[in-house]
Protein backbone atom coordinates (compact mmCIF):
# COMPACT_ATOMS: atom_id res chain seq x y z
CA UNK A 1 0.00 0.00 0.00
CA UNK A 2 1.25 3.39 -1.07
CA UNK A 3 0.11 6.09 1.37
CA UNK A 4 0.78 9.82 1.14
CA UNK A 5 0.70 11.98 4.25
CA UNK A 6 -0.39 15.44 3.14
CA UNK A 7 -2.08 18.51 4.54
CA UNK A 8 -3.42 21.87 3.60
CA UNK A 9 -1.85 24.00 6.25
CA UNK A 10 1.83 23.57 6.95
CA UNK A 11 3.16 22.59 10.32
CA UNK A 12 0.23 20.36 11.22
CA UNK A 13 2.24 17.20 11.90
CA UNK A 14 2.82 15.35 8.61
CA UNK A 15 6.41 14.43 9.41
CA UNK A 16 5.46 13.49 12.97
CA UNK A 17 2.87 11.08 11.66
CA UNK A 18 4.95 9.81 8.71
CA UNK A 19 7.93 8.91 10.85
CA UNK A 20 5.99 7.39 13.74
CA UNK A 21 3.78 5.40 11.41
CA UNK A 22 6.81 4.13 9.47
CA UNK A 23 8.49 2.73 12.57
CA UNK A 24 5.24 1.40 14.05
CA UNK A 25 4.70 -0.70 10.94
CA UNK A 26 8.35 -1.74 10.50
CA UNK A 27 8.36 -3.02 14.07
CA UNK A 28 5.31 -5.12 13.27
CA UNK A 29 7.52 -6.90 10.75
CA UNK A 30 6.25 -5.20 7.59
CA UNK A 31 8.70 -3.97 4.98
CA UNK A 32 8.46 -0.19 4.97
CA UNK A 33 9.95 2.58 2.85
CA UNK A 34 9.67 6.21 3.91
CA UNK A 35 10.00 8.80 1.15
CA UNK A 36 10.64 12.41 2.14
CA UNK A 37 9.13 14.31 -0.79
CA UNK A 38 9.19 17.71 0.90
CA UNK A 39 12.26 18.43 -1.21
CA UNK A 40 12.40 22.15 -0.43
CA UNK A 41 12.98 21.34 3.23
CA UNK A 42 13.12 17.63 4.02
CA UNK A 43 13.07 16.96 7.74
CA UNK A 44 12.35 13.26 8.24
CA UNK A 45 16.09 12.70 8.58
CA UNK A 46 16.03 14.61 11.89
CA UNK A 47 14.02 11.79 13.45
CA UNK A 48 15.49 8.91 11.48
CA UNK A 49 19.17 9.84 11.69
CA UNK A 50 19.59 7.55 8.69
CA UNK A 51 22.65 5.77 7.35
CA UNK A 52 22.89 7.17 3.83
CA UNK A 53 24.11 4.54 1.38
CA UNK A 54 23.69 6.39 -1.90
CA UNK A 55 23.69 10.01 -2.96
CA UNK A 56 23.21 11.19 -6.52
CA UNK A 57 22.34 14.28 -8.56
CA UNK A 58 18.90 15.04 -9.97
CA UNK A 59 19.15 16.49 -13.46
CA UNK A 60 16.73 18.26 -15.73
CA UNK A 61 17.31 18.85 -19.40
CA UNK A 62 18.04 22.35 -20.63
CA UNK A 63 18.15 23.58 -24.24
CA UNK A 64 21.44 24.72 -25.74
CA UNK A 65 21.30 26.59 -29.02
CA UNK A 66 23.88 25.90 -31.71
CA UNK A 67 24.40 29.45 -32.98
CA UNK A 68 25.78 28.44 -36.33
CA UNK A 69 22.55 26.62 -37.17
CA UNK A 70 20.07 29.09 -35.67
CA UNK A 71 18.34 31.49 -38.03
CA UNK A 72 16.20 33.28 -35.44
CA UNK A 73 12.90 31.87 -36.75
CA UNK A 74 11.35 31.83 -33.27
CA UNK A 75 9.56 28.45 -33.50
CA UNK A 76 11.18 27.38 -30.22
CA UNK A 77 9.72 30.41 -28.43
CA UNK A 78 6.27 29.73 -29.82
CA UNK A 79 6.43 26.10 -28.64
CA UNK A 80 7.57 26.94 -25.12
CA UNK A 81 4.73 27.15 -22.59
CA UNK A 82 6.91 28.65 -19.90
CA UNK A 83 8.73 31.57 -21.59
CA UNK A 84 11.96 29.74 -20.88
CA UNK A 85 13.26 30.31 -24.41
CA UNK A 86 12.62 33.54 -26.32
CA UNK A 87 13.96 35.11 -29.48
CA UNK A 88 14.73 38.82 -29.34
CA UNK A 89 16.10 40.53 -32.45
CA UNK A 90 17.41 37.20 -33.76
CA UNK A 91 19.12 36.44 -30.43
CA UNK A 92 17.95 33.38 -28.53
CA UNK A 93 17.71 33.79 -24.76
CA UNK A 94 17.26 30.80 -22.43
CA UNK A 95 15.97 31.20 -18.86
CA UNK A 96 17.07 27.97 -17.11
CA UNK A 97 15.00 28.33 -13.95
CA UNK A 98 11.77 28.54 -15.97
CA UNK A 99 12.58 25.54 -18.17
CA UNK A 100 10.59 22.41 -17.39
CA UNK A 101 12.80 20.19 -19.54
CA UNK A 102 9.93 19.11 -21.81
CA UNK A 103 12.18 19.01 -24.90
CA UNK A 104 9.58 20.75 -27.09
CA UNK A 105 11.88 23.48 -28.39
CA UNK A 106 14.51 20.97 -29.45
CA UNK A 107 11.96 18.70 -31.05
CA UNK A 108 10.32 21.39 -33.17
CA UNK A 109 13.36 23.43 -34.21
CA UNK A 110 13.29 23.39 -38.03
CA UNK A 111 17.05 23.95 -38.21
CA UNK A 112 17.83 21.22 -35.64
CA UNK A 113 19.76 23.93 -33.85
CA UNK A 114 18.81 22.97 -30.28
CA UNK A 115 20.44 20.21 -28.27
CA UNK A 116 19.62 19.33 -24.67
CA UNK A 117 22.16 19.36 -21.90
CA UNK A 118 21.85 18.22 -18.30
CA UNK A 119 21.48 20.65 -15.46
CA UNK A 120 21.64 19.67 -11.79
CA UNK A 121 18.68 20.90 -9.73
CA UNK A 122 18.99 18.77 -6.60
CA UNK A 123 20.08 15.54 -4.99
CA UNK A 124 18.50 12.24 -4.06
CA UNK A 125 19.73 10.06 -1.21
CA UNK A 126 18.81 6.56 -0.14
CA UNK A 127 19.63 4.71 3.03
CA UNK A 128 18.02 3.21 6.09
CA UNK A 129 17.26 3.75 9.73
CA UNK A 130 16.72 0.58 11.68
CA UNK A 131 14.18 -1.49 9.78
CA UNK A 132 12.90 1.47 7.76
CA UNK A 133 14.27 2.06 4.28
CA UNK A 134 14.59 5.74 3.55
CA UNK A 135 14.74 7.98 0.47
CA UNK A 136 14.93 11.74 0.51
CA UNK A 137 15.24 14.46 -2.11
CA UNK A 138 16.66 17.94 -1.74
CA UNK A 139 16.01 20.75 -4.20
CA UNK A 140 18.98 23.10 -4.62
CA UNK A 141 18.57 26.64 -3.31
CA UNK A 142 17.34 29.00 -6.03
CA UNK A 143 15.70 26.23 -8.07
CA UNK A 144 11.97 25.99 -8.72
CA UNK A 145 11.54 22.48 -10.15
CA UNK A 146 10.46 20.49 -7.08
CA UNK A 147 8.48 17.97 -9.13
CA UNK A 148 11.64 16.88 -10.97
CA UNK A 149 13.29 15.89 -7.68
CA UNK A 150 10.10 14.37 -6.30
CA UNK A 151 9.73 12.13 -9.34
CA UNK A 152 13.26 10.82 -8.88
CA UNK A 153 12.60 10.10 -5.18
CA UNK A 154 9.50 8.12 -6.07
CA UNK A 155 11.27 6.25 -8.86
CA UNK A 156 14.06 5.28 -6.47
CA UNK A 157 11.60 3.35 -4.30
CA UNK A 158 11.69 -0.38 -4.78
CA UNK A 159 9.11 -2.89 -3.68
CA UNK A 160 7.89 -3.09 -0.11
CA UNK A 161 4.69 -3.86 1.79
CA UNK A 162 4.22 -0.22 2.57
CA UNK A 163 5.49 3.04 1.11
CA UNK A 164 4.88 6.17 3.15
CA UNK A 165 5.25 9.50 1.37
CA UNK A 166 5.88 12.56 3.50
CA UNK A 167 4.49 15.29 1.23
CA UNK A 168 5.09 19.04 1.21
CA UNK A 169 2.26 21.20 2.61
CA UNK A 170 -0.37 22.87 0.44
CA UNK A 171 -2.02 21.89 -2.81
CA UNK A 172 0.36 23.03 -5.55
CA UNK A 173 2.57 21.26 -8.09
CA UNK A 174 5.01 19.65 -5.63
CA UNK A 175 2.11 18.25 -3.61
CA UNK A 176 0.37 16.83 -6.66
CA UNK A 177 3.65 15.25 -7.77
CA UNK A 178 4.02 13.60 -4.33
CA UNK A 179 0.45 12.46 -3.89
CA UNK A 180 -0.45 11.36 -7.40
CA UNK A 181 -0.67 7.56 -7.80
CA UNK A 182 -0.94 6.97 -4.05
CA UNK A 183 -3.48 4.34 -2.95
CA UNK A 184 -4.53 6.46 0.00
CA UNK A 185 -3.97 9.95 1.37
CA UNK A 186 -3.99 10.90 5.03
CA UNK A 187 -4.71 14.60 5.47
CA UNK A 188 -3.28 16.05 8.65
CA UNK A 189 -4.92 19.09 10.20
CA UNK A 190 -5.34 21.00 13.43
CA UNK A 191 -8.66 22.18 14.93
CA UNK A 192 -8.25 25.90 14.14
CA UNK A 193 -9.80 28.24 11.52
CA UNK A 194 -6.64 28.13 9.39
CA UNK A 195 -6.42 24.38 9.78
CA UNK A 196 -10.00 23.99 8.59
CA UNK A 197 -9.69 26.47 5.74
CA UNK A 198 -6.65 24.73 4.30
CA UNK A 199 -8.05 21.26 4.97
CA UNK A 200 -11.00 22.09 2.73
CA UNK A 201 -8.62 23.02 -0.08
CA UNK A 202 -6.69 19.78 0.40
CA UNK A 203 -9.91 17.75 0.40
CA UNK A 204 -10.89 19.37 -2.87
CA UNK A 205 -7.51 18.41 -4.29
CA UNK A 206 -7.70 14.75 -3.25
CA UNK A 207 -11.27 14.44 -4.48
CA UNK A 208 -10.19 15.85 -7.83
CA UNK A 209 -7.41 13.27 -7.94
CA UNK A 210 -9.97 10.61 -6.93
CA UNK A 211 -7.81 9.05 -4.24
CA UNK A 212 -9.46 7.63 -1.11
CA UNK A 213 -8.54 9.62 1.95
CA UNK A 214 -9.07 10.19 5.65
CA UNK A 215 -8.18 12.87 8.15
CA UNK A 216 -5.84 12.99 11.14
CA UNK A 217 -6.37 15.74 13.70
CA UNK A 218 -3.25 16.76 15.58
CA UNK A 219 -3.51 18.57 18.92
CA UNK A 220 -7.21 17.79 18.72
CA UNK A 221 -8.04 19.27 22.13
CA UNK A 222 -6.98 22.84 21.34
CA UNK A 223 -9.14 25.14 19.23
CA UNK A 224 -12.73 24.46 18.28
CA UNK A 225 -14.80 21.57 16.93
CA UNK A 226 -15.36 23.00 13.45
CA UNK A 227 -12.99 20.51 11.83
CA UNK A 228 -14.87 17.61 13.45
CA UNK A 229 -18.16 19.12 12.31
CA UNK A 230 -16.87 19.56 8.77
CA UNK A 231 -15.64 15.98 8.57
CA UNK A 232 -18.98 14.68 9.80
CA UNK A 233 -20.91 16.78 7.27
CA UNK A 234 -18.66 15.66 4.46
CA UNK A 235 -18.69 12.02 5.55
CA UNK A 236 -14.92 12.02 6.01
CA UNK A 237 -13.38 9.52 8.41
CA UNK A 238 -11.11 10.77 11.16
CA UNK A 239 -8.69 7.89 11.74
CA UNK A 240 -6.20 9.47 14.13
CA UNK A 241 -6.41 12.10 16.83
CA UNK A 242 -3.32 13.15 18.73
CA UNK A 243 -3.77 15.22 21.90
CA UNK A 244 -1.94 18.42 22.67
CA UNK A 245 0.59 16.80 24.98
CA UNK A 246 3.56 18.99 25.87
CA UNK A 247 5.70 15.88 26.23
CA UNK A 248 5.15 15.16 22.53
CA UNK A 249 6.51 18.61 21.66
CA UNK A 250 9.46 18.03 23.97
CA UNK A 251 10.26 14.68 22.34
CA UNK A 252 9.91 16.28 18.89
CA UNK A 253 12.27 19.07 19.82
CA UNK A 254 14.84 16.45 20.78
CA UNK A 255 14.41 14.70 17.43
CA UNK A 256 12.80 11.66 19.07
CA UNK A 257 9.94 9.54 17.80
CA UNK A 258 6.80 9.83 19.94
CA UNK A 259 6.47 6.05 20.10
CA UNK A 260 9.95 5.76 21.58
CA UNK A 261 9.67 8.63 24.05
CA UNK A 262 6.13 7.90 25.19
CA UNK A 263 5.10 4.25 25.25
CA UNK A 264 1.42 5.00 25.68
CA UNK A 265 1.13 6.42 22.13
CA UNK A 266 2.19 3.21 20.39
CA UNK A 267 -1.38 1.95 20.34
CA UNK A 268 -2.66 5.17 18.79
CA UNK A 269 -0.60 4.71 15.64
CA UNK A 270 -1.28 0.97 15.46
CA UNK A 271 -5.03 1.54 15.63
CA UNK A 272 -4.97 4.33 13.08
CA UNK A 273 -3.28 2.01 10.63
CA UNK A 274 -5.96 -0.63 11.16
CA UNK A 275 -8.60 2.02 10.42
CA UNK A 276 -6.80 3.08 7.26
CA UNK A 277 -6.50 -0.51 6.03
CA UNK A 278 -10.19 -1.10 6.66
CA UNK A 279 -11.10 2.02 4.72
CA UNK A 280 -8.80 0.99 1.91
CA UNK A 281 -10.36 -2.47 1.71
CA UNK A 282 -13.85 -1.00 1.90
CA UNK A 283 -12.97 1.31 -0.94
CA UNK A 284 -11.74 -1.59 -3.09
CA UNK A 285 -14.95 -3.50 -2.42
CA UNK A 286 -17.21 -0.59 -3.34
CA UNK A 287 -15.20 0.04 -6.50
CA UNK A 288 -15.62 -3.50 -7.75
CA UNK A 289 -19.29 -3.63 -6.72
CA UNK B 1 11.25 58.79 -30.63
CA UNK B 2 9.01 56.09 -29.22
CA UNK B 3 9.20 55.33 -25.53
CA UNK B 4 7.06 53.00 -23.39
CA UNK B 5 5.76 53.46 -19.85
CA UNK B 6 4.12 50.91 -17.56
CA UNK B 7 0.76 52.43 -16.65
CA UNK B 8 -2.16 51.96 -14.28
CA UNK B 9 -4.60 53.35 -16.83
CA UNK B 10 -4.93 54.08 -20.58
CA UNK B 11 -4.31 57.83 -20.48
CA UNK B 12 -1.14 59.90 -20.40
CA UNK B 13 -2.60 61.56 -17.31
CA UNK B 14 -2.77 58.29 -15.39
CA UNK B 15 -0.15 57.11 -12.91
CA UNK B 16 2.95 55.11 -13.74
CA UNK B 17 2.53 51.45 -12.72
CA UNK B 18 5.39 50.34 -10.48
CA UNK B 19 5.18 46.87 -11.98
CA UNK B 20 6.48 45.91 -15.39
CA UNK B 21 5.52 42.33 -16.18
CA UNK B 22 2.03 42.63 -14.73
CA UNK B 23 1.38 46.33 -15.33
CA UNK B 24 -2.23 46.94 -16.29
CA UNK B 25 -1.43 48.88 -19.43
CA UNK B 26 1.56 49.99 -21.48
CA UNK B 27 1.50 53.46 -22.95
CA UNK B 28 3.66 54.15 -25.97
CA UNK B 29 4.48 57.82 -26.47
CA UNK B 30 6.00 59.53 -29.48
CA UNK B 31 8.12 62.06 -27.58
CA UNK B 32 8.27 64.58 -30.45
CA UNK B 33 4.50 64.99 -30.66
CA UNK B 34 3.35 63.56 -27.30
CA UNK B 35 0.92 61.41 -29.23
CA UNK B 36 0.30 58.18 -27.42
CA UNK B 37 -1.54 54.90 -27.56
CA UNK B 38 -2.35 52.42 -24.81
CA UNK B 39 -1.98 48.65 -24.95
CA UNK B 40 -3.75 46.40 -22.43
CA UNK B 41 -1.18 44.03 -20.96
CA UNK B 42 -2.07 40.45 -21.99
CA UNK B 43 0.36 38.97 -19.45
CA UNK B 44 -1.32 40.05 -16.20
CA UNK B 45 -2.56 36.57 -15.43
CA UNK B 46 0.31 34.60 -16.92
CA UNK B 47 1.40 31.75 -14.67
CA UNK B 48 5.03 32.69 -15.23
CA UNK B 49 7.31 34.60 -17.58
CA UNK B 50 5.18 37.76 -17.44
CA UNK B 51 8.23 40.03 -17.41
CA UNK B 52 9.81 38.19 -20.32
CA UNK B 53 6.64 38.29 -22.41
CA UNK B 54 5.94 41.96 -21.67
CA UNK B 55 9.51 42.95 -22.51
CA UNK B 56 9.39 41.01 -25.73
CA UNK B 57 6.09 42.63 -26.72
CA UNK B 58 7.49 46.12 -26.15
CA UNK B 59 10.70 45.29 -28.01
CA UNK B 60 8.59 44.29 -31.00
CA UNK B 61 6.87 47.71 -30.92
CA UNK B 62 10.23 49.36 -31.63
CA UNK B 63 10.37 51.42 -28.46
CA UNK B 64 13.80 52.78 -27.57
CA UNK B 65 13.26 53.27 -23.83
CA UNK B 66 11.02 51.80 -21.09
CA UNK B 67 10.12 53.87 -18.04
CA UNK B 68 8.86 51.84 -15.08
CA UNK B 69 8.98 51.41 -11.31
CA UNK B 70 10.66 48.04 -11.00
CA UNK B 71 12.28 45.68 -13.49
CA UNK B 72 13.34 42.12 -12.68
CA UNK B 73 16.38 40.30 -14.07
CA UNK B 74 14.58 38.29 -16.77
CA UNK B 75 12.79 41.27 -18.32
CA UNK B 76 16.03 43.27 -18.02
CA UNK B 77 17.86 40.63 -19.98
CA UNK B 78 15.25 40.69 -22.75
CA UNK B 79 15.39 44.48 -23.01
CA UNK B 80 19.18 44.30 -23.14
CA UNK B 81 19.13 41.85 -26.03
CA UNK B 82 16.64 44.10 -27.83
CA UNK B 83 18.67 47.26 -27.25
CA UNK B 84 15.91 48.94 -25.22
CA UNK B 85 17.09 51.29 -22.46
CA UNK B 86 15.56 50.57 -19.05
CA UNK B 87 14.80 53.35 -16.59
CA UNK B 88 13.54 52.26 -13.15
CA UNK B 89 12.32 54.14 -10.11
CA UNK B 90 9.82 56.17 -12.12
CA UNK B 91 6.50 57.12 -10.54
CA UNK B 92 3.77 59.75 -10.70
CA UNK B 93 1.76 61.08 -13.63
CA UNK B 94 2.87 59.65 -16.96
CA UNK B 95 2.85 62.98 -18.80
CA UNK B 96 5.19 64.44 -16.13
CA UNK B 97 7.48 61.40 -16.31
CA UNK B 98 7.80 61.76 -20.07
CA UNK B 99 8.64 65.48 -19.72
CA UNK B 100 11.28 64.63 -17.12
CA UNK B 101 12.73 62.06 -19.48
CA UNK B 102 12.88 64.62 -22.28
CA UNK B 103 14.70 67.01 -19.94
CA UNK B 104 17.34 64.38 -19.35
CA UNK B 105 16.47 63.91 -15.67
CA UNK B 106 16.77 60.13 -15.71
CA UNK B 107 19.78 57.88 -16.05
CA UNK B 108 19.73 54.48 -17.64
CA UNK B 109 19.61 51.46 -15.32
CA UNK B 110 22.70 49.27 -15.52
CA UNK B 111 20.94 46.26 -14.03
CA UNK B 112 17.60 45.05 -12.73
CA UNK B 113 16.49 46.66 -9.49
CA UNK B 114 14.33 43.90 -8.01
CA UNK B 115 15.11 40.24 -7.48
CA UNK B 116 13.73 37.45 -9.56
CA UNK B 117 10.08 36.90 -8.71
CA UNK B 118 9.00 34.48 -11.32
CA UNK B 119 5.78 32.59 -11.19
CA UNK B 120 2.41 33.17 -9.67
CA UNK B 121 -0.13 31.15 -7.82
CA UNK B 122 0.24 27.57 -6.74
CA UNK B 123 -0.11 28.25 -3.06
CA UNK B 124 3.04 26.32 -2.33
CA UNK B 125 4.27 26.38 1.22
CA UNK B 126 1.11 27.01 3.13
CA UNK B 127 1.86 27.94 6.69
CA UNK B 128 5.53 28.52 6.15
CA UNK B 129 7.60 31.39 4.83
CA UNK B 130 9.03 29.48 1.89
CA UNK B 131 5.92 29.67 -0.28
CA UNK B 132 6.80 30.37 -3.82
CA UNK B 133 4.87 30.29 -7.06
CA UNK B 134 6.04 27.54 -9.39
CA UNK B 135 5.61 29.43 -12.62
CA UNK B 136 3.40 26.90 -14.25
CA UNK B 137 0.42 27.90 -16.30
Amino acid sequence: MNIAIASGKGGTGKTTISTNLAFTLARQGKSVQLLDCDVEEPNCHIFLKPQIQFSGPVNVLLPKVLDERCNGCGVCARVCEYSAIVVVKDKVLVFPELCHGCGGCSLFCPQEAIVEIQRIVGTVETGSSGAVRFIQGLLNIGELMSPAVIHVVKKAAGQSDIIIIDSPPGTSCPVIASVKDADFVLLVTEPTPFGLNDLKLAVEMVRRLMIPFAVAINRFDIGDDEVQRYCKEEDIDVVLQIPDDRRIAEAYSRGELIIDALDEYKGLFEESWDSIVNLGLHNLKSESA
Amino acid sequence: MKIAISATGPSIDDQVDARLGRARVFIIVETDTMEFNAIENPNINAGGGAGIQSAQMLAQKDVKVILTGNCGPNAFQVFGAAGVQVIVGVSGIIREAVEQYKNGAFSQASQHNVASHSGMGGGGGMGRGGGMGKGRR
